[in-house]
This record gives C-alpha cells, structure tokens and sequence, in this order.
C-alpha cells in the first residue's frame, strides 16, 4: 500500500477531522475504498477501523466496489423527476443490463444515482466521468451509449 | 486606491474602467461557463470562437464569465465590440459561432439568436432591447447576483473593479464588530437557508460568547434537489461570498473559517480554490488584514453526500469526521458548535448579501421587501416551465410573477397545476395561491416553506402522488437514522404511497382494505414524525405528503379507489388491451408476460387477464404490430 501514501503526505498533524477528506482523496486516487486502504488509514489516524467504516457507509459518496471505465452519473433530483428522469435510468439500466450501484462484468460501465448534479435548468441530466449531458431521453441513452462503446472498441483496436 | 496593499498591482481609474469592461480596446466575447452552460455545450462553442479567431486572425479576448441565469438559453456567447455596448445571443452551438462572429465584427447583429445588449455607457445597438427591458431580466432586482455573468470570477482584479472588497474595507478601518453585528440586525436580513432566522441576531449570541476560539462556517452542501442558487453564486462571483464571510467572521470574532460545499460541484470548488489563493496574495484574507489586526484563515471542506449535513450540528460531525448525524439543541452551535466552540453557521446567499448591506447602508436594504422579510430572494426555476434559470426578485413579489411573467410560463402551453417550493422539506403552492406574495410568513401558512429556493414547476402530466412518493423515497434515503420516527416512519409512509401506485400480483379484497386503512393513517403518521423527530430533516420530512393530500386530495382518491393516475405517471397502474383486430397471434406477448396474464391460442387473437396483470408493460414492447393500448 505505498500508493497511500501519497495522500497520506498531504496531511501532516493529521486529527480525526481529516477523515473524510483523507478518505475522499483515496477514492479519487483508487476510484473505491478497498479493504486494505481502509486499514492503512485506520493506523495512519489511530482510528478503530469499524468507526471509519462507519463514518464511509453513512456518506453516499463512498463506493467499495471498483468503478466501471465509463462511470455514470444518473441525476434523480426533483426537476429532473419531474421531467423524466425515472425512464432514463430504467432506460440506462435495461441498456447496461446493470442496476444502479452496480458496475458491468466486462467492467465497462458503472451506474450510479445522484441526489442533484445541480443542473436543473437542464433536467434530466446526466454525467458520464464528469461530462454532463443534459435534457436526455430513452433515444438519447442509447446514442450516447453507443457512441461509447463504439469509440471504446477503437480505442482497444489502436492499441 | 490607497487599499491596495503593497504587493498588489497599482490599479489607477483607467485601469478600473478597463477592468469594469465599461469600454474595450479589442473585441470581447464573453462565454457563460457555469456547469448549466458547459452541459449545454459551452465548451464546444468556446473551442469554435478560437478557432474562428485565429483563422480570420482577429486579436480579440475570449472571457469566461458565470451563469447570468438564463439557463434556458445557454450556451450563451457575448460580444462587445470596441465603443459599443455588450450583446448576447442565445443557444449559440458551435456550428453558430462563426455567422454570429462574422456579422458582429462587421458591426452588424444578427437578429436571430439575439437576446439583448447590456448598458455600457457606449453606442448602443438600434432594435436591440436592453437587458433591463428584457422581460426575464425587468422585474429582478439583482443584489447576491448582481456580477454572475458579468464577470470573470476567476480574477478578483474584475471583482475589485466592481467596488470588491471595500465593505470588508469600511468594516474593518471605521466598524466595531458590534456595530457590524446591530447593523446586520437592523437591515433585517434573516438566513436564506430555509428557516429565515434573523442572522445579525445569530451573529449577536456568538459575538457575546466568551471563547478563545470561534468558528464561521458557510454551508454551501446544496443537497435540496431542485435547487443551484449557491452553486451559481460561487461559479459566478466567488469573491463577494468571501467577502461576506470576512465580515460575518470579523463581526463574531472568528479566526477560522469553513466552506463546506458538496463534493457534487467540482467547477464551484475549483473557482473558490482560485479565489482563496487570489484574495489571500492580495491581503484580503491572512494576517493582518487591511491593517487592522484581523486574521482570517478560510478552508474548503468538500460534504461527501448525504442530505442530513445541511442540519447545523450534523454538519459539524461531518467537519469532525464523523457521522454526520444531528444532536439535540440547546446548547445551540453559536454558543457550543465545533470542537465545542462557538460557531456560526450561515448559507451562502445569506453571506453574499453582507457586502451590498455594509456598502449601501442597512436602511437601503430594509426598503427592499416587506415587513418581515427584508431584501431579495434568488429562486431556481425548473421543472415544466419555459425559461428555466436562475432568478432573484425583491421579497413580496408574487409567485405567479414568477412564474409567468419573468419565466414566461409554462412549457408547451400546458396547464399550471402546483410549484414545489422548499424542496423535501417544502410543499406545494397550487393555482388558487399563486398570488401569494414571497415572503416567509405567507409561504409557510400555505403549508410550504421557503427553504433555499427551488421551484419546481409541474404541469398537468405531473402526477402528484407521484411526487409525494418521490420526496418520501427521497427522504426515507437520506435519513441519518440517529431517531425512530424519522427512521422508521418515513419507510412506513413510503410504503403506503407504494401501496396506492402499484398493482400488487394477486390483489385480494384484503389488500385494497390494507390500502385504505393505510392511506387513512398517513396523515396521522405525518404528524407524529413532525412532532417527535429530533431535527429539522425529520420534523418537515411529512410536509410534502400532507401538502399534496391538502391540495390534491381527489388525486389520492383516484388513485385508491379507481386506480387510475390522470397524469399518466403512475405506471403500474395502467390498464392494457390487445386490440383483436390486430392481433395476428404470434404468442410473443403470451410468452414473454412474467405473471402469465396473457392467454389465447396461436393464431388467434390473445387476451390479458386484467387482475393477473402487473402492468409492467413487457407486452407492449415486444408486440411487433401495435395490437397492444395503454388507458
């Protein structure tokens, strides 16, 4: 586990105030918190391991299974329910055969549902790696899924 | 500008008018790159004005400014062309770029996709409204978003320009905190947070709480959905948010400060990073601060998803690492909040609205409003509504100005039937108290609340048990867990919603007796969550349910008793026919029903079983000659 720490030298006099943005970094690095990294935090902060599994189950944003390449973001707040958006991720979910939370076996893809991007004047949106995409529908879904798989194919082919 | 400390450039009034764009000496285009305009594409339409720039070879400067609000229009592209005023255009895609460029550096204007031109005390434009007599833009009175848009909030020399940092100036050479404190108190300013609290009051009980250390945080954990206002802010103008809280922080005597801000904004973050660095090189945020012995240290602290921490003492677990699950109050958090200390916790529409208040006076802001409710509101329109965006209207403003008259109404033409204001925790204003004036007062006896400022508009095709179900689902999420009636009652009251949208397999006459024995307990259910739970999320946790039985009661009812959803929305209660004439008999259908409601013989016409149908609609996806209608 020399990879942590990286993050771990970014966070000199650490206090158990630092554990979220600690165990935020991780998964920015990681892109999910694995047993293991836990444990290094734990003794990093002199923390039981229980309790910061505790604090990372109740947030949403902690994920223990590791992303897909392409990882979606389905936004499910208000304006974008209003207008759609429950379809969108039955669309997206039927389309992936996955369901939200869970990412593809060839490890392609991961969904998952997010409380509000903040984007509402384009509702329904959603965002893929942090690209946004907005005022989708079921077409849309399979456009924008397709166009990736297509562009990832390509991608594998130059290689 | 003898303000400027010695490390920052000499700024002479030339350079303020160049800075305050109020002339140009070469073309400006102006693109909204708030996270609305880059959805939107904004982006794209950037790369394609450089493009054209350096292919014509045109020296002119490309800015990327906020979100002025127009979401509806985005992305929006601006250009001012040397001795003339700033024009925008609106839904300018890429492909758009170069004919609105072309022309526009022709000094002609493209009457297409033309919005409005800004007033830059230079030539103005012939046939062009103004941005004031635009109609989106007429009725607001913009004090918290008054430079979204306007300016590039990545550089704090173009917030200076606008008379930036000389509040906190004023404050912190001629003002006591005190007197910074009954100011604030007197200007009547109350939190924009949701439940309007006067914050001069606040700032008082920490001022008067003897401590070696105090805290100021801002939440800007925007977890309401329907509502952006503060990611808007911070995108557009982050520097006269910081500002406030040196303030807030002077007037309380804190020497730490906290922005904590969901991780679900990154564009936000990024800019308020920028804009830490910027106001710290300049003296405005450290050691010393203009001479006056004030320090002032401001961190970013990133939520990490969870509702619950838009409560104040959650929030302060969260900032501690832990779970961020409420405690009781007293003592309240001014007087024992983090690290047991006395802390002030303020929105970030409440904080933006601190330099105006100290620059013009408290009586100026007072006279905006009304009795109870001083100065503006900014709301985030969204929903089934024409122009979707953000806006901000003096209070007591009626929502049906709002609604109508700045955002044009509602989309395709269809027919109002409620907004939503207050998200999860708020209600529904319906047709009959649309002319409710917006205040906090009048919003809540309408069993709504103002919260941060969502309006969700919803339109005939909305079903309204519907939404109920979905802030149930919301909240019965997002509750922290910590007390059993929030807990354990929402799921309940979700169930019964789910009870009355879906179609169980096998419906016995037990279930429909179930059913209405539950829907009769929903209210009572309301009201013991609302008088039990510990904190703010729980005690209005009900309000969406019992605002939609109070308004849409005959709604409920149809859904109970006849099954059926108006709107259309509730799928599983829809009733499916194979059209005989049709039907050719393929047996696809019969094959794929998953509860085997589908019978007939091959090659003849098929027939579904009402009460073994689940609704799912699987049969009308795979029947290949549309023999199958929905009702």
């Amino acid at each position: 586990m020399k990879a942590l720490n990286q993050v771990f030298t970014n966070y000199k006099d650490a206090s158990p105030d630092d554990l979220i943005p600690i165990l935020q970094d991780i998964q920015a690095q990681e892109g999910y918190l694995s047993e293991a990294s836990v444990r290094e935090v734990s003794s990093f902060l002199h923390l039981p391991a229980s309790r910061i599994f505790g604090v990372a189950t109740f947030y949403n944003q902690f994920r223990f299974t590791p992303t897909g390449k392409y990882h979606i973001s389905v936004c499910r707040g208000t304006a974008c329910h209003v207008l759609g958006s429950a379809t969108v991720l039955e669309e997206l979910e039927k389309k992936l055969k996955i369901k939200a939370g869970n990412t593809s076996r060839d490890g392609l893809f991961s969904i998952e549902v997010v409380a509000c991007i903040g984007a509402c004047g384009l509702a329904p949106v959603i965002s893929i790696n942090g690209e946004f995409h907005a005022k989708v529908d079921r077409n849309a879904i399979h456009r924008i899924i397709d166009e990736i798989i297509a562009k990832n194919a390509e991608n594998e082919d130059n290689k | 500008m003898d303000w400027f400390n010695s490390q920052a450039a000499e700024v002479n009034p030339e350079n303020i008018r160049l800075l305050r764009r109020d002339m140009v000496d070469k073309p400006v285009i102006y693109i909204g790159a708030g996270t609305c305009g880059l959805g939107a594409g904004a982006a794209e339409t950037e790369r394609a004005a450089h493009q054209w720039l350096s292919n014509q070879g045109i020296d002119a400067e490309i800015v990327k400014v906020g979100c002025i609000g127009l979401c509806a229009y985005e992305p929006l592209l601006d250009v001012q062309m040397p001795g003339f005023n700033r024009v925008s255009f609106g839904n300018v895609s890429a492909a758009d770029v170069d004919a609105i460029l072309k022309e526009v550096i022709a000094l002609n204007i493209p009457k297409e996709k033309v919005l409005f031109q800004f007033r830059n005390n230079s030539r103005s434009w012939d046939n062009i409204p103004f941005i004031d007599q635009h109609s989106y833009f007429q009725p607001q009175q913009r004090i918290v978003l008054k430079n979204c848009g306007l300016i590039n909030p990545e550089s704090i020399e173009e917030y200076i320009s606008r008379d930036g940092y000389m509040a906190l100036k004023k404050v912190l050479k001629n003002q006591s905190a005190e007197q910074v404190c009954e100011d604030i108190v007197s200007s009547g300013l109350r939190g924009r947070g949701g439940g309007g609290f006067p914050t001069g009051v606040k700032w008082r009980f920490a001022r008067k709480t003897e401590a070696d250390q105090k805290y100021l945080i801002c939440n800007a954990d925007e977890g309401d959905p329907g509502a952006f206002m503060d990611r808007a802010v911070i995108e557009g103008d982050p520097h006269r948010l910081l500002e406030g809280m040196a303030i807030a922080a002077y007037a309380i005597g804190a020497t730490k400060a906290i922005v904590y801000i969901r991780a679900e904004y990154p564009l936000a973050i990024h800019r308020l990073k920028i804009a830490i660095e910027d106001a710290k090189a300049y003296g405005f945020l450290g050691e010393n601060i203009f001479n006056s012995g004030f320090n002032l240290e401001i961190k970013i602290k990133k939520g990490a998803g969870a509702f619950v921490c838009g409560e104040e003492t959650a929030m302060i677990g969260s900032i501690e690492g832990r779970r961020g699950m409420p405690r009781p109050r007293p003592p309240f958090p001014a007087v024992s909040g983090l690290h047991q200390k006395p802390t002030i916790i303020n929105n970030v529409e409440t904080l933006s609205n601190i330099p105006e208040i100290i620059l013009h006076g408290q009586e100026w802001f007072s006279a905006i409003g009304t009795e109870k409710s001083k100065g503006t509101k900014v709301f985030a329109l969204s929903g089934k509504i024409k122009l979707t965006g953000l806006v901000e209207v003096p209070m007591g403003m009626s929502i049906r100005s709002v609604i109508f008259d700045i955002a044009g109404g509602i989309m395709n033409d269809k027919k109002f039937k409620a907004v939503q204001i207050g998200g999860p925790s708020g209600g529904c204003i319906t047709e009959v108290n649309l002319d409710t004036p917006i205040d906090y007062e009048s919003i809540i006896e309408k069993g709504a609340m103002m919260g941060s400022g969502g309006l969700v508009v919803m339109d005939e095709d909305t079903c309204m048990v519907d939404v109920a179900k979905f802030f149930m689902d919301f909240i019965q999420r997002e509750s922290c867990g910590k007390c059993i009636p929030c807990r354990e009652g929402t799921k309940r009251m979700l169930d019964i919603l789910e009870s009355i949208t879906n179609r169980p397999i096998n419906e016995s006459q037990y279930e429909a007796l179930e059913r209405i024995k539950g829907v009769m307990q929903l209210e009572k259910l309301a009201n013991v969550i609302k008088d039990t739970s510990l904190c703010g999320l729980g005690q209005t946790a009900p309000n969406p349910v019992l605002s939609t039985i109070r308004w849409f009661r005959e709604e409920y009812e149809e859904h109970i008793f006849d099954r059926k959803c108006r709107a259309g929305v509730c799928t599983n209660l829809r009733h499916f026919t194979i059209d005989v004439d049709a039907c050719t008999g393929c047996t696809v259908c019969a094959k794929k029903c998953p509860v085997d409601a589908i019978i007939g013989s091959k090659k003849e016409p098929h027939f579904i079983i009402d009460d073994k149908c689940i609704a799912c609609g699987t049969c009308l996806e795979v029947c290949k000659f549309n023999a199958i209608s929905v009702s």
